[in-house]
Parts: C-alpha cells; sequence; structure tokens
C-alpha cells in the first residue's frame, strides 16, 4: 500500500526542505559549503558563511518547522475537538489575546517606552506581552468551558470573544502613533526570523511539551471522532478531557504567536492535507502527519519568503494564505 | 447483568419528566421501550446511559449502584447505540468496532492479537464481514447501525441501549436489526433495551415490553399486556382496534 509509505515521504520531504533552508537565501551559499559548514569543518575563504548558516538560518528553519507543526497540530486538536472543520487555532480567540497583548505593549506604552524598535528587551517584552494576552483569553474560555456543554456553543462563544479582542486591538490603534502602528503591523504579519540562537531553546522546550502533550491524548482523541456521547460511553469524561485539549491548543497557538507573531492559515489548512495524503482520521497516522506536513508547509513559506527577493523578506502572513486558501479551496471543490 | 430502577425519577434540573419508575431489564431479553413522542422515552434512556443524571431514586447493576461506579468501570457495562449519526471519514468499519474495545486497550489504544479476535466475533456475529474494510461514510444507514452494534459487541457490555435504532431504516432492514438484537439477546445472554416507534416490529420481536405512559411506566412480556387489555388502553384510540390474539393494531374501516 502507498499509504503505508506516507509518513516516510514526509519525513524526507520535511528533511529536503530543511536543507534547502539553508543553502538558498538572501546570499546563495553552494551545498557543499553547507554540509562541510555543518560537519563543523567551516567553508574556506567565506567566514561570514558560517554566521549566516549557525546564527541566522538554522534558528530560522528550525523556528519555522516548529511553529508550522505546532500550529497544525493545534489546529488539528480543535477540528476533532468541536468536530468542526473550520476550527483553527485563531478561531477560538486565543491568537487574538496575543495580540491584544502585543497591542498594549506597542500601541498602548509605546509612548514611555521604545518597544516599537524590537530592541532586545523590547522583544522580550512582546513575547511576554503575548503569553500573557493569550495566557487570559485562554483562561476565560476554560472558565466558560466548565459552564457551557455544547462544544458548538463554546466555539461561538469563542468567536465573540476575539471579537471583543478585535475591537480592542483597532481602538488602541486608532489612539496610537504612526510609528507604533507601523510596528505593530509588521509584527502581525509575522516573522520566522526574530528567533535568535539564545531564545531557540525556550521556544523549542515550548513547542516540543505541546507536541508531545498532544500525542498522548491520542487515544480520547480517536473517541472524540464518534461524538461526544459515544466517546462518553467508551469511559471518557468530556470536560476534563476538552480542558487538556484546550491547554494543549493554548500553549501551542501562544507560544508560536508569541515568537512569530500571528501566522495565519496553517491551523486551519495544513490538517485537512493530512488528511487527504493519509486516507485516514485516525490520529495515530493523522497526528503525526499533520505535524510533519505544517512543518513542511511553513518551511516552503519561509524558502519563498527569502529567495526571490534581494536582502529583504517577505512577511509569512503574506505567503500563507496564498498557499493556504486555495488548498482549502481545492478541498472543498473536491467533496 | 440485570439493570434494575428503583422509584427513579428523571428530568431536566428541577423539571420532572416521569417519576416512579420501577423496572428491571433482564438478562438475556430484549425489551421494547415505547410511547409516544414527549413520554419521555429520550430522557429515560440518556438517565438510563448516564449521559444525565436522575433526579431521585436507584439505578443498580447487578444490585451495585451505579452512582458509585467510575466512568471507566460503566464503559464496560453499559454500551450504546445512539441516534447521533456517526459521519467520521476516513475511517474503516473494522476500525470503528475496534473503539468499542477502548476501554481494554493500553494508553495508546493499540490492539492485542485478543482484542482483534474479538473485534472480528463482533463482525461476524452481526453479519457485516462483508463491509470489514469499506469506509463508514459510505455505508447504507441499516449497514451503519449494524456496524453501531458490532461496535457495542467488541466493547463487551452485557447491556446494551439503543435509541430508535430502527428509525429512517426501510422495512427489511427494520426486521434485520431487531431480529439481530433478539439474537444477541438470546444467544450471547445481552440485556437489550431499544427505544422505538415500530410498535408492529416491537409487539412481534420483544420479550419484554416498556410502555411509557403519562402517569408512569408499565412493564411485562406482550401476551400478557395485550390479554389484561392494557396495550389496548394504552394505545386507545378511535381510528384503530387491537386484536390481543394476533398482537395487531388495526385501521378502524
Amino acid at each position: 500500500m502507498s499509504r503505508r509509505l506516507t509518513i516516510p515521504i514526509l519525513i524526507l520531504s520535511v528533511a529536503v526542505l530543511a536543507m534547502a533552508n539553508l543553502v538558498w537565501g538572501s546570499v546563495s551559499i553552494p551545498l557543499a559549503d553547507t554540509v562541510s559548514i555543518l560537519l563543523g569543518k567551516g567553508a574556506s575563504g567565506h567566514p561570514s558563511w558560517e554566521y549566516i548558516i549557525m546564527d541566522n538560518r538554522i534558528p530560522q528553519m528550525l523556528t519555522a518547522a516548529l511553529t508550522g507543526a505546532s500550529l497544525a497540530v493545534g489546529g488539528l486538536l480543535l477540528q476533532t475537538t468541536f468536530r468542526n472543520p473550520l476550527a483553527g487555532p485563531s478561531i477560538l480567540g486565543i491568537d487574538s489575546g496575543a495580540n491584544l497583548g502585543v497591542a498594549i505593549v506597542m500601541l498602548l506604552l509605546s509612548g514611555t517606552m521604545t518597544l516599537g524598535s524590537m530592541t532586545l528587551s523590547g522583544y522580550l517584552l512582546v513575547i511576554i506581552a503575548a503569553m500573557l494576552g493569550a495566557g487570559c483569553i485562554m483562561a476565560l474560555l476554560l472558565v466558560f468551558s466548565q459552564k457551557i456543554n455544547s462544544h458548538l456553543m463554546l466555539l461561538i462563544t469563542g468567536i465573540m470573544v476575539s471579537y471583543i479582542t478585535g475591537s480592542l486591538i483597532s481602538l488602541l490603534n486608532f489612539g496610537a502613533t504612526e510609528q507604533g502602528v507601523h510596528a505593530y503591523m509588521m509584527w502581525g504579519m509575522g516573522n520566522f526570523s526574530g528567533i535568535s540562537t539564545e531564545r531557540l531553546p525556550l521556544f523549542a522546550a515550548l513547542c516540543g511539551l505541546g507536541l508531545l502533550s498532544a500525542f498522548l491524548l491520542m487515544k480520547p482523541l480517536n473517541a472524540l471522532l464518534l461524538g461526544e456521547h459515544y466517546a462518553r460511553n467508551l469511559g471518557y469524561s468530556i470536560k476534563p478531557l476538552r480542558t487538556k485539549l484546550l491547554l494543549v491548543t493554548g500553549l501551542l497557538t501562544a507560544t508560536t504567536t508569541a515568537f512569530c507573531g500571528p501566522i495565519t492559515f496553517l491551523g486551519l489548512a495544513v490538517p485537512h492535507l493530512a488528511r487527504l495524503a493519509t486516507g485516514t482520521h485516525n490520529h495515530r497516522t493523522l497526528l503525526p502527519a499533520t505535524m510533519l506536513t505544517g512543518a513542511i508547509l511553513a518551511l516552503t513559506c519561509n524558502l519563498i519568503s527569502t529567495v526571490p527577493s534581494s536582502g529583504s523578506i517577505i512577511p509569512i502572513n503574506i505567503i500563507t494564505p496564498c498557499i493556504g486558501a486555495p488548498i482549502v479551496i481545492w478541498i472543498i471543490l473536491k467533496k | 447483568m440485570t439493570y434494575e430502577l428503583i422509584d427513579l425519577t428523571i428530568g431536566y434540573g428541577k423539571t420532572v419528566v416521569a417519576d416512579g419508575i420501577n423496572a428491571t431489564l433482564e438478562e438475556g431479553k430484549m425489551a421494547c421501550l415505547i410511547g409516544q413522542n414527549g413520554a419521555g422515552k429520550s430522557t429515560l434512556l440518556r438517565t438510563l446511559c448516564c449521559f444525565q443524571p436522575s433526579l431521585d431514586g436507584k439505578k443498580l447493576l447487578d444490585g451495585k449502584d451505579v452512582s458509585r461506579l467510575s466512568a471507566q468501570e460503566l464503559s464496560t457495562m453499559i454500551g450504546v447505540v445512539l441516534t447521533d449519526r456517526v459521519d467520521v471519514q476516513g475511517m474503516t468499519v473494522r476500525e470503528l468496532v475496534a473503539m468499542g474495545r477502548s476501554p481494554y486497550t493500553d494508553f495508546w489504544g493499540k490492539l492485542k492479537p485478543e482484542d482483534e479476535t474479538i473485534v472480528e466475533e463482533a463482525i461476524r456475529l452481526t453479519g457485516i464481514e462483508a463491509l470489514a474494510s469499506r469506509q463508514i461514510n459510505t455505508l447504507s444507514d441499516g449497514e451503519r447501525q449494524k456496524v453501531m452494534i458490532a461496535k457495542t459487541l467488541a466493547q463487551q457490555t452485557p447491556i446494551i441501549l439503543l435509541d430508535e435504532p430502527t428509525a429512517f431504516l426501510d422495512f427489511p432492514s427494520k426486521v434485520e436489526t431487531m431480529l439481530l438484537l433478539k439474537r444477541l439477546a438470546h444467544e450471547q445472554g445481552k440485556s437489550i433495551l431499544i427505544s422505538t416507534h415500530d410498535l408492529d416490529l416491537a409487539l412481534q420481536t420483544a420479550d419484554t415490553l416498556w410502555l411509557m405512559g403519562k402517569s408512569s411506566l408499565i412493564v411485562g412480556p406482550p401476551s400478557a399486556l395485550a390479554q389484561d387489555n392494557t396495550l389496548a388502553l394504552f394505545f386507545a384510540n378511535p381510528n384503530v382496534n387491537f386484536n390481543a390474539g394476533e398482537l395487531r393494531f388495526t385501521i378502524k374501516r
């Protein structure tokens, strides 16, 4: 069966794309030299190449792969939990919570603190603000989730919450300086290149924790495919399970949004692609496939964002919808 | 296993739907729950499935109070087939039946060889061998119903509760489903309760009838309820006659 080869093919694709991300960029570095730099031998005559690969492209490549994997898995968890193919990390308002946190820091406090310039401390503050914002919305959703039984109603509540945060962000934009608005807009366009080698371990650890937790929930996720009642009859308590799923999704979304900005569409589109590639909804196969496909798509977007430009990088969120939206439309047409 | 209801009150919050319910679902018997829309059949069934709490009274499984059992323990005792349409895509019949093994499998849900055997046996008992590799979303309603019954067999619960399993089925499928359930009760010793609107079928196949009326629940074998005039009174309607000997309702001309 060709389906058995799906996962190995996806792994291979991730490896090839990861390498391509190291080789291609604003400065073209030959494959042979890239390999030799990776092996620690350096590139003769080009000391700057080593710096570009080790301190620039590797962190960026890893950031893209982890972000893609995390958002895709977050999307899959929500789509299964809510049994809704249109659910994604952005729909519950978790990432709009992060947006609000960042908007408060960048727009409201920009007069007193120069955070828009993305100085080291400023960047750290942005991450903390995004985490706090996402955490507050998560906490709010968890409170609602204790009171609301229906999955659909909880989903609608999440959408309502994100409308409110959206309107608060508009208000902050309205009253902010031009400089602040520009800085916030740039952050909102997404960026895989903002994580330095020093901060990468923290980012990787948070993403890794979320992804691992998702894998631990594989069996109940499969039960949820049959619907809430059948899952209950198979011995699962729905509310505690939903709380766990929301926490994991929250961690994945908050982490990626805080470090890379709100990356759109990956969470929504990738699970559909993975289902198409594996031909199954069984999470035993679908979860790893979604993770890998997420990494593939993010690495592809990252490649596109750096290749055609000379020096500057196209913001990620300009590319993701251009790839993500046609995929979703194509899947709808195929049905 | 017997499922005994003692002075049970069912309802939502403060709204009582029915009270004073006393009944026993017996081992190796198929019981049919009948009543008009709004009589509280669904509420009773949902309460028996433990999807909603009872307001008062007791539910005993072989004498053990159900409220003291964990969700995990319950999942090995009561299996359900619901009206919720399971329209998962990308899942085969065999995979869905295997979901019934969830309460028994390890943390990752991996099937052991003995689990595989039980799944195949459940598929054989329900006569869906030919469907086993098909995708769920390609099945007809009747086939789907059998798959969900196979799931409860794989779940190996002594009690099986079914919410209107014959609704939306064509007539041959209705008969087939009822006979399958009766066979499972008699041959596998399952205690089966079915809520249904198919009165004729229920009268002809059920070992026990649970008549859910406005005031209370009446329980008994079809023939006994026919003889003592309970059935005729229960379905009293100016347009129909009840023939107690043939267990048949006919429309007056």
